[in-house]
């Protein structure tokens, strides 16, 4: 069923003829002998309507790099700090952590330029981080401070960037894909030979006006890569309770689709450097990336109610994505084992004097209950909950 | 009632005689007169040519020239890059277009009515209208979102919904509704240049209404400022407020209660959000006496916002309770007769305004 989509060419002009099956897709792509590279992937490549050439091919900047920011970003979205600050109550509300999904925004990260696009839904704490944040802003804004990103009026679902191309932190199940579209479109207006990535996860992949920005993107070509992050859970519902079809890559119909191994950072950056140049040739591009989060749906959900430890620790086990790209720097002799955890105790100490500042950071004025309602406010009033008390006037 | 206009010729105005078609005509040194839909046209035109980053998409914009001609001529003149005919699926090229205002662009995206708005309404309000407070400025949406808003004629009940009070209601929205030909163009050219997102609703029977146009409304760079109404008649007895095709019917209502002595003052909001709520207010203290007007339903609108507004900041100089007429409590009904029933009409608007003046004859006691 898998190679009738591969074969059949009358439905996509992408498809070279007689395209190889897929164990030999990766192989036969080489022109060079390859690097003595052991391959980060228990998963391979899957495709749809398109025969990509993808080989994991790391150079040893890109492996340090991917280590450093992904243990940063481990420490700092995921395990040891939100809980704490979450049960201390100086986070309040909302607070979904991306631990054990980091391959995916790092590997995404490193493909790509400030001036591409990123818009996601509010799982965006790492993927800010890796756009420029900074990790005081991040935890000032989980605690609603003034020196957070959005001066503590957003709160954990909403971090933005806008100068580095970080558009949301969107809380909406699905709106972020329409968005990232128009984004892609302006992108395209602007004549920016620039791209957009639009991530969604597998809850949000049966939402309708996905399927209506797909359409209308691949009639209007428009440079857009959708990333599923597949971590098969949407909330407390398993992909298989959920979607009819778990193929997400496929989704797209007439969209070329690629499944990717999202615990490989390796695997990601190759498969949204291949994405980028495809969208801004030939229109959207489905990337699937199969993927797991190991805490819960958020602070609130237990994350073991509808699935078993043993499946987490299952995962961490075997396909932990920063454990990964430790054991590749280690056997291609990058650093050393000592060197690794210094860096890990360096990364540590920045998060805990990151959430020291943030601690001691104010709350924002309440002056800034009215600020940035509008752009342009024209000296009209707004209230508070009491009118006669509480009056403002917007500049 | 036939009324002659007459202008002062200017060096590129023409003078025509014509009968006025309803009761009121402002009658004004004016270069020509204009319909509604021209008067759209050329603000959309008009803002197109002057800033490249202005595009119009929608159902039928393109070659169909506009569902209602709005859109006219604009494909050929600016090409299928800033003129989009979009498939019929409302929630996702709202959301298109919000993104592509994120980006920076200034998208004007049309509903062939707001009745399909609905569809998009997560985009407008938590995409759009809250995205420049929840990132403290960094997100400005600088969007409009504009059609035919209300009641047609014998549309029925899913194809006639007011939306007025809906979008007013939510902070960083602004919501606008043009009565005349000069509000038209002044409000869609400042709705086009406003950085935040705009809800421009429009009326599909005014479309083809025609109304004098000075010639400083149809100069390019005219821009009419959000958040102010205008008096359209003054009066001393009582005030009444209406918007969009309400203002006409208000303006009607006035003629005939002058006949009876009783001189109205006739408010056309032209913005519910923000809400001229001064303007409203020093009416109010000057006539004593309040009638709201307004097609769409009564509870929760926007004359209960006027009310309240009054009642907070001028009770003192109310002489009369607060009257409001609003459509009916009820689903539009298609039987010519019912929807007759189902909107306001001049003498509702002209009974109310007795009422509030104490000249109606009161009902019987049981």
């Amino acid at each position: 069923m898998a190679l009738a989509h591969l074969t059949s060419s009358s439905r996509s002009n992408l498809l070279k003829p007689s395209p190889p099956s897929y164990p030999t897709l990766i192989l036969s792509a080489v022109r060079s002998p390859p690097p003595p590279t052991p391959l980060l992937s228990r998963l391979p490549f899957r495709s749809l309507l398109t025969n990509a050439s993808l080989l994991p091919a790391p150079s040893r900047p890109l492996l340090k790099s991917l280590f450093l920011s992904s243990a940063t970003w481990l420490r700092c979205g995921g395990w040891r700090s939100p809980p704490i600050l979450y049960k201390a109550k100086l986070i309040r509300g909302f607070c979904h952590l991306y631990d054990g999904q980091e391959a995916v925004a790092v590997g995404m990260e490193a493909a790509i330029t400030k001036k591409d696009c990123i818009i996601t839904a509010y799982r965006d704490h790492c993927t800010f981080v890796g756009r420029g944040g900074t990790l005081l802003e991040v935890f000032s804004e989980l605690m609603g401070r003034q020196a957070g990103c959005s001066n503590g009026k957003g709160g954990s679902m909403h971090f933005y960037r806008k100068d580095a191309g970080f558009y949301g932190g969107h809380g909406i199940v699905g709106a972020q894909v329409p968005l990232g579209c128009g984004l892609a479109f302006a992108q395209k207006y602007s004549k920016g030979e620039t791209v957009t990535f639009a991530l969604y996860g597998d809850g949000a992949a049966n939402q309708g006006q996905l399927f209506e920005a797909l359409n209308i993107s691949a009639l209007w070509d428009l440079p857009v890569i959708l990333i599923c992050e597949n971590n098969h859970y949407g909330m407390g519902t398993a992909e298989w309770r959920a979607s009819k079809s778990p193929a997400y890559y496929k989704r797209g119909d007439y969209v070329p689709g690629l499944k990717v191994d999202g615990m490989d950072a390796l695997a990601v950056k190759q498969a949204c450097k291949f994405a980028k140049e495809h969208v801004l040739r030939n229109g959207p591009i489905i990337l699937e990336m199969d993927t797991y989060r190991y805490h819960g749906h958020s602070m609130s959900d237990p994350g073991s109610t509808y699935r078993t430890r043993d499946e987490i620790s299952g995962v961490r086990q075997e396909r932990d994505p920063i454990e990964r790209i430790r054991k590749v720097i280690l056997a291609h002799d990058l650093a050393t084992e000592k060197e690794l955890k210094d860096f890990e105790k360096e990364i540590r100490k920045e998060v805990d004097q990151a959430i020291a500042q943030a601690k001691e950071s104010p709350m924002p004025e309440p002056s800034e209950l009215f600020a940035n309602v509008y752009v342009k406010g024209l000296g009209t009033e707004a209230f508070g909950a009491d009118r006669k008390e509480v009056r403002a006037v917007l500049p | 009632m036939l009324g002659i206009i007459r202008q002062k010729a200017f060096a590129q105005s023409l003078q025509r005689i014509r009968p006025a078609t309803s009761a009121w005509r402002g009658y004004s040194s004016a270069a020509k007169e204009m319909t509604v839909r021209e008067a759209l046209n050329s603000a959309l035109d008009e803002e197109m040519s002057a800033d490249p980053k202005v595009f119009l998409m929608g159902e039928e914009v393109g070659e169909y020239q506009g569902a209602y001609k709005i859109s006219k001529g604009l494909l050929e003149k600016y090409g299928p890059e800033r003129v989009l005919d979009t498939p019929i699926t409302e929630a996702g090229f709202t959301g298109i277009g919000v993104g592509a205002a994120y980006y920076g662009l200034k998208p004007v995206v049309e509903f062939m009515t707001f009745n399909f708005s609905m569809q998009a309404i997560d985009h407008i309000i938590n995409s759009a209208a809250k995205s420049n407070y929840m990132s403290a400025g960094q997100i400005s949406v600088p969007i409009v979102f504009r059609g035919p808003n209300g009641a047609a004629a014998g549309v029925g009940a899913q194809h006639s919904h007011c939306y007025a009070s809906w979008y007013a209601s939510c902070p960083g929205l602004k919501v606008l509704a043009p009565y005349s030909s000069e509000d038209a163009r002044g409000l869609l050219k400042a709705a086009i240049r406003d950085p935040d997102p705009v809800v421009f609703l429009e009326n599909e029977l005014l479309y083809g209404e025609s109304f004098p146009v000075s010639a400083e409304v149809l100069d390019s760079s005219f821009c009419l400022p959000i958040g102010k109404a205008k008096i359209e008649r003054e009066g001393k007895d009582v005030t009444i407020t209406a918007f969009s095709k309400m203002v006409g019917y208000a303006l009607k209502a006035a003629e005939i209660l002058a006949k009876e002595g009783i001189s109205a003052e006739v408010i056309n909001l032209r913005s519910i959000r923000p809400l001229d709520r001064p303007t409203i207010n020093a009416s109010v203290r000057k006539t004593n006496r309040l009638v709201t007007v307004e097609e769409g339903f009564p509870q929760h609108g926007v004359g209960a916002e006027i009310c309240a507004s009054v009642i907070e900041d001028s009770f003192g100089y109310l002489d009369a309770p607060v009257e409001r007429i609003a459509g009916a409590d009820v689903p539009m009904p298609y039987a010519a007769n019912l929807e007759r029933m189902a909107v306001p009409q001049v003498e509702d608007i002209a009974r109310a305004a007795k009422r509030a003046c104490y000249r109606s004859v009161p009902m019987a006691a049981v």
